[in-house]
């Protein structure tokens, strides 16, 4: 018999005759939510969360009973998809009593792994947004103090303390002021050392990321972070407890400000030569020849080169000996005073 | 840092941040510490919470204050009348180690006869600090041992920073504080490679290593590695020299790697200018900016998480970056760049088919960086330089036995405050500040949405006494000018700020505080003085 072929997510694939789309994506290697589903009993349809998006057919259908077709186009994480899942999921989890730590399978459960996977992180209750970095949701806090002592001892900033609610300690701001009037530097010290759900940041570090640790380009202090790469892209960064400038702390910027400004749509990616005042774009070999006879016009004391702080060692060292040998001046200099 | 290296031969940090905490007594002066080196003020912090006493000198009250043992609000641009004064104090009340002094350095006689110049009275006058806090200030320096100084660019940002910095070392030499864990003189530096790029020779007068251009031993012996001749032995122009050459049309052809002058040098106005002059303008950045914009190349350089290649930290440490991701489109590394450049103008020496390669090369031409090679820094390790071979352990304090240049050396300084004074047509004092949540002119963090949520606009800080004089209420819109230019943003009226002063960033293109200051440079360091010019400010 011949086999089928389909796309998952864009992605090419073939599956035997009789196939369901949930066999296509696990053999592509994508992964669809499932709670009903198991392989040795028939398809229920009954959770509803392994639904996906078929291209030319309304509706949502379960991938667990729609049969593989040939030319088939499959879409399994769209946010209409997503949303329907959130919901579905949402109804079963109110109907699923008591807590989890009572639970003999706690921590080995299915229904927690996907809940962690589908549902975002809940907000609802006390969870204070008063900044873009990371929230506070007190009915998780266990008073342990660990970011209050972190908020004292580390960073001196003091901006989360025990203050007494109803005669009893309580770890918050003073006069519950937001976070930006509290002198907070928004480092993330205390979402470090947070043990629950009490502390977590607004963009969570992806697990299963790629890890990759390198050095903070802001400030002369040279924190390491560890960065999580996801397709080639920066999500996250924490500081490295073992980096020997910050043993395990950073601050906002290397924190939260390196990936957006990598990544940035605005960066310059091919050489441009400025014709009548429009920048228009050249072949690297084009650009590099022109800028190089353009220097050799000049005599020494024509020239002058301005270095960066912001690059390394070796680009730094390149930059001053073809000042000095290809150049023949020593007018080479950075903005050393800022 | 051209104070440092007259005092002591370096001008690099003399200890390191892990020595911080070991310190029992921390003078902070022009140094918003928590805001600019966050993770520094960890130290800082730590050490306090073991018992160490700190000491803050600033014009603003600084968050770092707070947990201070004494906190010095003194003037914009005076600090080296309150410098010299707790000198005085050291001296004249015989706390100063006189053991030390005569050991290890020279020239005290001319120094303590400088000193008679700074009586308190005059002091607490110029500075607006009580006599009895400087000599509470002096005191506790001088009786805490070890004692620290860090300091940062409220010191080195003035017309005189340089005697700024003599005078730190003269306080440090005058309590046998330098060569010792726990004490020394701590520059710390702003961008996160001005350590590395000084290291470097990225300076007019010196090779790699500090090795000067006008020792003609020096100039063979990169003659003959680099295998070329005629190595110029005149020292070359600084930054605010070379783009008063380009104004004059002596300098006509630029090559800008990284900067962006046209935001971060004083009187920007006149910088944009100035820029357009030139004949050929080659930029290489990561980003358009308001300086490339008047460039006629334009090349398209890596970003640091791109790159593979070191970083020497502000306590001289050498770290390893490693390459996070793939670089965008075209960009390619700034060495790769300059390097083809030079090889197609037909010099020789730039074969390198790796950053490693280039680091060879500054292990085998520059003695401090001897031993960091590649291999080591792949291995983890992470020394501080000066590390003349592979088995060196690395140098965490400078000057234990002797000073790099033999003796310390005291220098005499006579007084002198800003170049320029409030007057009744420019009545207010303008001093820049940075914010946590920005960096330098932004081009980097002011891509990050929640960076520039908690900070993405000039204000223009007043106190409220200041404020009621003016009439403007917070928010208000207003326009502040010097003699150069002017500038509009809106007010935030806060108590943190001292009568008359005024406070501005130069972070953003709009209403940057480069366009109200002084060029007047300080004649050693060719640094400007961004710290204090005269403004006017009207309601508008
Ligand atoms: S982010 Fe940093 S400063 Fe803010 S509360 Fe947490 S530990 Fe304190
Ligand atoms: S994380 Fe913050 S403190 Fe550390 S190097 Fe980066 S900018 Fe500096």
């Amino acid at each position: 018999m011949k086999d089928i072929s389909l796309t998952i997510n864009g992605c090419d694939v073939k599956v035997r005759q009789g196939a369901t789309v949930l066999d296509a994506a696990k053999a592509a290697g994508v992964f669809i939510p499932t709670l009903c589903h198991h392989p040795d009993l028939k398809p229920a349809g009954q959770c509803r969360l392994c639904v996906v998006e078929i291209e030319g057919s309304r509706g949502l259908p379960e991938s667990c009973a729609t049969p593989a077709e040939d030319g088939m186009r499959v879409m399994t994480d769209t946010p209409r998809v997503k949303e329907f899942r959130q919901q579905a999921l949402g109804i079963i989890l109110d109907n699923h009593a008591g807590k989890c730590i009572e639970c003999p399978a706690n921590l080995d459960c299915e229904l927690q792994t996907l809940a962690a996977e589908i549902m975002p992180i809940e907000t609802k209750q006390l969870a204070e947004t008063d900044n873009p970095f990371f929230r506070r949701d007190y009915l998780r806090c266990v008073q342990c103090g660990r970011c209050v002592r972190m908020c004292h001892e580390i960073r001196g900033a003091g901006a989360v303390i025990f203050r007494e609610v109803d005669g009893e300690p309580r770890v918050g701001t003073a006069f519950n002021l937001p976070l930006p009037e509290t002198g907070c530097q928004f480092c993330g010290a205390c979402v470090d050392v947070c043990p629950t759900g009490a502390l977590t940041f607004i963009q969570p570090i992806p697990k299963g990321a790629q890890e990759i640790a390198s050095i903070c380009p802001y400030c002369g202090v040279g924190c390491r972070l560890i960065f999580s790469v996801v397709d080639g892209r920066i999500k996250a960064a924490r500081p490295d407890p073992a980096g020997p400038a910050n043993l395990g702390q950073a601050c906002v910027k290397g924190r939260f400000g390196i990936g957006e400004y990598t990544h940035s749509p605005d960066r310059l990616v091919a050489p441009l030569i400025a014709k009548d005042g429009v920048f228009t774009p050249i072949s690297w070999d084009e650009a590099l020849n022109r800028v190089a006879e353009g220097f050799r016009k000049y005599q020494p004391d024509e020239v002058a080169v301005i270095a960066s702080a912001k690059m390394t060692n070796e680009d730094n060292f390149v930059a001053q000996k073809f000042a000095r040998a290809a150049l023949k001046t020593n007018s080479i200099d950075h903005c050393a005073r800022l | 840092m051209a104070g440092l290296a007259k005092t002591f031969g370096s001008g690099a940090m003399t200890n390191t941040l892990e020595d911080i905490a070991e310190s029992k007594c921390i003078f902070a002066i022009g140094t918003n510490t928590t805001q600019t080196h966050p993770v520094t003020g960890t130290r800082i912090r730590r050490a306090v919470m073991n018992g160490a006493r700190l000491i803050v000198a600033n014009p603003l009250e600084i968050p770092m204050a707070k947990y201070a043992s004494l906190f010095l609000q003194l003037r914009p641009g005076t600090d080296l009348a309150l410098i010299m004064s707790m000198a005085r104090v050291i001296v004249d009340e015989g706390l100063a180690d006189m053991t030390y002094v005569k050991a290890r350095c020279e020239n005290f006689a001319a120094f303590a006869e400088s000193l008679k110049a700074y009586d308190l009275d005059f002091v607490s006058e110029t500075t607006g600090v009580s006599q009895e806090k400087i000599r509470d200030a002096a005191r506790m320096y001088a009786e805490t041992d070890p004692a620290a100084i860090i300091y940062s660019m409220g010191i080195t940002q003035h017309s005189h920073g340089t005697d700024n910095v003599l005078a730190l070392g003269n306080l440090a030499l005058l309590t046998g504080n330098v060569g010792i864990r726990g004490g020394g003189v701590n520059p710390l530096r702003g961008q996160n490679n001005v350590q590395g790029a000084c290291d470097m020779g990225a300076l007019p007068n010196v090779y790699s290593g500090y090795q000067p251009v006008t020792d003609q031993q020096v100039k063979e012996k990169f003659e003959q590695v680099w295998g070329v001749s005629g190595l110029s032995t005149e020292v070359g122009l600084t930054l605010p020299q070379m783009l008063q050459k380009i104004d004059a049309g002596k300098i006509k052809a630029l090559y800008l790697i990284g900067e962006n002058p046209a935001l971060s040098e004083p009187n920007i106005k006149h910088v944009t200018e100035t820029l357009k002059k030139l004949e050929l303008f080659v930029a290489q950045d990561i980003f358009q900016n308001e300086s490339t914009v008047s460039a006629h190349f334009i090349l398209p350089a890596q970003a640091a998480m791109e790159k593979e290649g070191t970083f020497t930290s502000t306590e001289r440490r050498v770290q390893l970056l490693n390459r996070v991701v793939e670089p965008p489109g075209e960009a390619r590394p700034d060495w790769w760049i300059t390097a083809e450049i030079a090889k197609r103008m037909g010099a020789k020496g730039f074969n390198y088919s790796a950053s490693a390669d280039v680091l060879k090369e500054i292990n085998a031409v520059t003695p401090s960086y001897a031993g960091i090679t590649p291999k080591r820094l792949k291995s983890g390790d992470a020394p501080h330089w000066p590390c003349p071979s592979e088995d060196h352990p690395g140098t965490p304090i400078l000057h234990t036995r002797t000073f790099t240049r033999g003796k310390g050396f005291f220098a005499p300084i006579s007084y002198k405050g800003p170049a320029e004074l409030p007057d009744e047509a420019f009545p207010f004092v303008l001093t820049t500040d940075r914010s946590l949540f920005q960096f330098h002119t932004a081009t980097m963090s002011g891509r990050s949405a929640a960076l520039n949520e908690m900070w993405g606009r000039q204000r223009v800080r007043i106190s409220p006494a200041t404020a009621k004089e003016l009439g403007v209420a917070d928010g208000d819109m207003v326009k502040v000018s010097s003699r150069r230019g002017e500038a509009q943003a809106r007010a935030m009226v806060t108590p943190k700020v001292v009568d008359k002063i005024v406070v501005m960033d130069f972070h953003f293109a709009e209403a940057n505080a480069n366009l109200l200051t002084n060029p007047a440079c300080d004649p050693m360091s060719g640094i400007p003085e961004f710290k204090v010019c005269a403004v006017r400010v009207q309601k508008v």
